[in-house]
């Protein structure tokens, strides 16, 4: 019944708080190894349906399957298998890098000796192993934001789900940040990410747009300047949101 | 399980790395105990005194000499008149004067009953009527011990005596009700403060997307303040041994066990607060506002319940310090037994149910 290709399966997901709807009749799926773009504006509720997906929140009404799991029953399997990265970049500012890395190493129950030499590799790589005794509250933001998305995917999830990733940082760090999300999908990971900046929805596999609770729009990039006869993705949005 | 250790290691780290909360962890019970027991005292010491003897005989004169030799009472002062009474107290050099009446001698010899008048500057009125108790004791052994066919100017002859604390000492009392206030505060104040510090971070949302089971994260944010509240406990215990001299009469594996149900009653509520409250300082305050203050007024520890008003009495048996507090009297000064205070022990355990059912109904809505 579910298509192996579909990491993630949406039907009609419904999320109300009182009466107010925040996701109204979602449907959509995420294909496996693709980059999956969110768009909408603040409040278009983005984030509450990022929640529903990973067992933060439980949806109204709807079918819904994360990584062939259903997300009423097996929010545990569920779990194990996703990453999930939030605006904050959240670390533990009192501890160092080094700390953090294997704190969440091991809740997600990786072993001592793997984490070991997965943390060097990672390390060397992202060019931060003279910091890893340094507290997490003594460097950068951009550093913050590398390391608190190599920590999402520390245990090499199915999917990765990145809740607005890039707020507060450059320009620079933000292509590099997405330039580390490119390489996250060469190893086999699924991205799903939300973002308000439309110019990262270029980067994307396929988009979909929110907006008040709905799903507007959902293609490729390509296609859907192509349909809605705009040069970037920018004027795409404008023009949802003017309809 | 290697999990939770980690986490629960974590939480040690944040503990130990932060000099703020190691202050109010180590250092607030220590000067507690030592302000509270050394300043904060039902004791009297050097009363100043007045005396204005209007016979100036040999017995007012000895009852003056008995007065000073006391050890609680210092002289301020001999008066002439009526008028300089006033002055003594305005001035603020006596706070009791003694007043002899004329031919002292004379009537308790020949009419067998004399008049010794007190009078007490009242502005402070507990100390006043704490002076008055101790001179009157004072006075009265005197007059029994003059072996003379005399009665004593007060026609009652009373005896008291004060059990399990003979010596009337302050730090008698303030070391249970200390106690019940400090791990009130460590454990439900830092538990709560603890706990909203991730949501506020972000990092909550984090361990719940993890694999790490809502129960766990809990519990393995708990478990270090479980055990540094014990540590507090015992160092408590073990303070008013050392420098106030107080006793553990009862077991003292009881005291522990109570002290650890107790714990766990103020760390659950610390929770509840927690789901509760958005942020740290919201945390901070309501527990402040809702614990410590109606800790310190209503539970018994400064305030003697029997003599509030029927609402706050009712309101005070719904602070568990109220319960804790006679659980460590009885055995800690009177050395019962269990049989003594399982009502109390039950009130403790059925309150930490409350609350920790409360909480995880609240953690559900919050979900959903």
């Amino acid at each position: 019944m579910v298509d192996q290709e579909h990491i993630i399966e949406v039907k009609e997901m419904v999320k109300k708080f009182g009466s107010f709807t925040a996701n109204d009749r979602l449907t959509f799926h995420v294909e496996k190894g693709e980059i999956f773009g969110f768009l909408g504006a603040n409040g278009a509720g983005k984030t509450t349906a990022i929640r529903i997906l990973c067992g933060l929140s439980y949806p109204t009404s709807g079918e819904i399957m994360v990584a062939g799991h259903d997300v009423y029953r097996e929010r545990e399997k569920i779990k194990q298998k996703i990453g999930y990265m939030s605006q904050k970049f959240s670390l533990y500012e009192d501890l160092t890098v080094s700390e953090n890395i294997r704190l969440y190493a091991g809740i997600y129950g990786l072993g001592r000796k793997q984490i070991a030499s997965r943390e060097e590799q990672l390390l060397e790589r992202l060019g931060l192993w003279h910091i890893r005794n340094r507290l997490i509250r003594e460097i950068p933001l951009g550093w913050k934001q590398k390391l608190a998305f190599s920590v999402a995917i520390f245990h090499q999830p199915a999917i990765v789900f990145l809740d607005e990733p890039t707020g507060g940082v450059d320009p620079v760090a933000r292509r590099q940040f997405w330039e580390m999300i490119h390489d996250a999908t060469e190893e086999g990971i699924t991205v799903f990410v939300t973002t308000h900046y439309m110019d990262e929805a270029e980067y994307c596999d396929r988009v979909s747009i929110m907006v008040d609770g709905r799903i507007d729009a959902l293609d490729t990039p390509a296609l859907l300047k192509q349909q809605f006869e705009s040069k970037n993705m920018n004027e795409v949005f404008l023009k949802l949101a003017r309809r | 399980m290697n999990r939770f250790f980690g986490f629960v290691k974590k939480e040690f780290q944040h503990i130990f790395r932060d000099v703020r909360t190691l202050v109010i962890l180590f250092g607030l019970p220590i000067v507690m105990i030592i302000l509270f027991g050394f300043v904060v005292t039902t004791e009297i010491r050097d009363v100043e005194v007045g005396i204005w003897d209007r016979s100036m005989d040999q017995a007012s004169i000895r009852a003056t000499q008995k007065i000073f030799s006391s050890g609680y009472f210092v002289p301020a002062g001999y008066l002439q008149n009526e008028e300089e009474i006033g002055e003594l107290f305005r001035s603020g050099r006596a706070k009791v004067v003694v007043v002899f009446e004329e031919g002292f001698e004379r009537n308790l010899q020949r009419e067998k009953r004399a008049a010794i008048k007190l009078i007490t500057d009242a502005s402070d009125a507990n100390s006043a009527q704490l002076s008055l108790t101790y001179l009157q004791g004072v006075l009265m052994t005197y007059f029994q011990s003059m072996n003379m066919d005399m009665e004593v100017p007060w026609s009652v002859n009373m005896k008291s005596r004060m059990f399990y604390n003979e010596e009337l000492k302050g730090v008698y009392m303030f070391v249970p009700g200390l106690m019940a206030l400090i791990l009130m505060l460590i454990s439900a104040l830092m538990t709560s403060v603890t706990i909203t510090r991730e949501k506020e971070f972000g990092t909550m949302e984090l361990l719940l997307a993890s694999p790490l089971k809502p129960r766990e994260i809990i519990l393995g944010k708990v478990t270090p303040y479980v055990l540094l509240s014990f540590v507090n406990a015992m160092t408590i215990v073990l303070l008013g041994f050392l420098v106030f001299g107080v006793p553990v009469v009862g077991s003292l594996w009881l005291l522990m066990l109570e002290c650890i149900l107790y714990i766990i009653l103020a760390l659950s509520l610390g929770v509840l607060i927690s789901t509760n409250a958005k942020t740290q300082q919201m945390a901070m305050f309501m527990s402040m506002l809702g614990l410590m203050l109606p800790t310190i007024l209503l539970s018994g520890f400064i305030f003697p319940i029997d003599n509030m008003p029927k609402v706050l009495q009712w309101f005070s048996t719904l602070m568990p310090a109220r319960w804790f507090i006679v659980v460590v009297k009885n055995i800690m000064l009177k050395g019962t037994g269990f049989t003594y205070i399982w009502k109390e022990t039950l009130i403790m355990l059925g309150m930490t149910l409350f609350f920790i059912l409360a909480s995880v109904k609240r953690f559900k809505i919050r979900l959903n």
